[in-house]
């Protein structure tokens, strides 16, 4: 194929490895943001010291790089003797690393929402959850929408460090392919960077898209 | 569920930490050099993504593209395994063949390796806040500074360039921490020197894992913290009227 020597076998060998990528990212995606969700309320409305409390254990998700996390969390399951797949680890890490960030993304939403339009609701007879649902979503969507976008892509690009515990994830699967053919190396590395440049680029325009859109409403 | 066949050997891991905080300050090296030469090429790409001539428009679309939509590690990777490629390649089109001449360019050393593919993902990021930074600088301070008679290098080194950073030194503090982070890919293209290499080493001696990770995650923890805090410091004193 194209005067190489890598062969549809070896594009198919990646295309599984780009699927994985992708599950991981649904799985990790899935579950930081329903964790994001509920702690991003729980820490726009809370009192200062349940506040900080959580904001200093989400921090350090945020501030210990995702590989290390990655080699802990499994040397840590595999004390317990757990025998979680690496897979399962992978989406597991992978998803409380991204509920730090939902969080952040959920309680900027909330907070952007003005205290006056949430009062003005209340007022009106709304409860609590009328308020959240009809007032403090639509308004915080257009704040949260275009950030959470860009963590989903961020999230897809951290997948490639799943490396680290074995699962043959896009990356891992061209460096098994380059491992074989040293000589290729730079035509299968550029179909895996043109994976995942196709799958994210068209994204991240969709991203910046809404964000210039929404903020014209304003 | 919780039933621990294990024994902590913490006294190990705590041994081994002049070793370690030794490959916290490579660490920082790498992670201080990229951010300056991502800085440089950052506020060049930024310039240059809204320049009059076409071809330099799309080298730096291009550049800030690829570093915003590909994993870093790929950048690592793309120039461990693809400058020696290329420069083969070139070599090959003129005829050269380095390796009867015993000098060997077809090898990256991994430090290098990392340095550079993490100054390439700088940069890109860093364009792009640059120009947000630029456009919250109102032109009216460039005509301002012509009027006064400066060339258009030294306003934009004068009066635009000093006020961009300082709308954009929270992003950069930011950017600055995930430099620190993504050294940690260095593992990955061999580098043993870094901290997450002289901990893969370490373990790779001991199969301590998780005490000699655990000390590696606290002591990224309290880098981050310190330059995140020495940020503020600096913002501060600088950016106070």
């Amino acid at each position: 194929m194209l005067g190489t020597s890598v062969t549809w076998g070896d594009i198919t060998f990646m295309m599984t490895g780009a699927g994985l990528t992708l599950a991981i990212t649904f799985w990790a995606m899935l579950g930081g943001t329903l964790a994001g969700v509920v702690f991003g309320l729980i820490r726009a409305q809370s009192p200062w010291y349940v506040n900080y409390s959580m904001g200093t254990v989400l921090d350090v998700l945020r501030s210990v790089p995702l590989l290390i996390q990655f080699i802990l969390f499994n040397s840590f399951q595999s004390i317990l003797g757990w025998g979680m797949n690496p897979f399962v680890v992978g989406c597991v890490v992978l998803a409380a690393y991204t509920s730090a960030f939902c969080t952040e993304i959920v309680r900027g939403g909330i907070l952007a929402v003005p205290i006056t339009t949430r009062r003005a609701a209340r007022s009106l007879g709304m409860n609590y959850w009328q308020d959240m649902t009809y007032i403090v979503l639509p308004l915080g969507t257009r704040v949260m929408l275009p950030s959470w976008i860009g963590l989903t892509l961020g999230v897809m690009k951290d997948t490639a460090l799943v490396y680290a515990i074995g699962v043959i994830e896009l990356l891992r699967s061209s460096q098994i392919i380059i491992t074989r053919k040293p000589h290729e190396a730079l035509v299968i590395l550029a179909i895996a960077g043109l994976i995942y440049f196709l799958v994210s680029f068209p994204v991240s325009r969709l991203g910046a898209h809404l964000e210039k859109k929404w903020r014209e409403n304003d | 569920m919780f039933d621990i066949n294990y024994t902590f050997h913490w006294n190990q891991a705590f041994r081994a930490l002049p070793q370690m905080l030794d490959g916290a300050l490579i660490t920082l090296q790498i992670a201080v050099l990229s951010m300056i030469i991502g800085i440089v090429l950052g506020v060049a790409l930024a310039v240059a993504k809204e320049a009059r001539l076409a071809p330099l428009r799309w080298f730096a679309v291009t550049w800030i593209e690829v570093a915003r939509n590909t994993p870093a590690l790929f950048q690592v990777y793309m120039i461990y395994f693809g400058i020696p490629a290329v420069l083969q390649l070139v070599a090959g089109a003129f005829g050269i063949n380095f390796r009867a001449m015993g000098i060997n360019i077809f090898y990256l050393d991994s430090y290098w390796a990392v340095l550079v593919g993490i100054a390439f993902n700088n940069a890109g990021y860093l364009a792009e806040t640059f120009r947000g930074g630029l456009r919250a600088v109102p032109p009216t301070q460039t005509r301002a500074a012509r009027s006064l008679g400066f060339g258009a290098f030294a306003a934009f080194r004068l009066i635009v360039l000093p006020q961009m950073f300082r709308a954009v030194f929270h992003p950069m503090t930011n950017q600055m921490v995930w430099a620190i982070l993504m050294t940690s890919i260095g593992i990955f293209v061999g580098l043993n020197t870094d901290l997450t290499g002289v901990t893969q080493e370490l373990n790779a001696r001991t199969f301590r894992t998780f005490e000699f990770f655990a000390l590696a995650a606290a002591i990224y923890y309290v880098i981050a913290k310190i330059v995140t805090g020495g940020a503020r410091l600096i913002a501060w004193r600088l950016f106070r009227y």
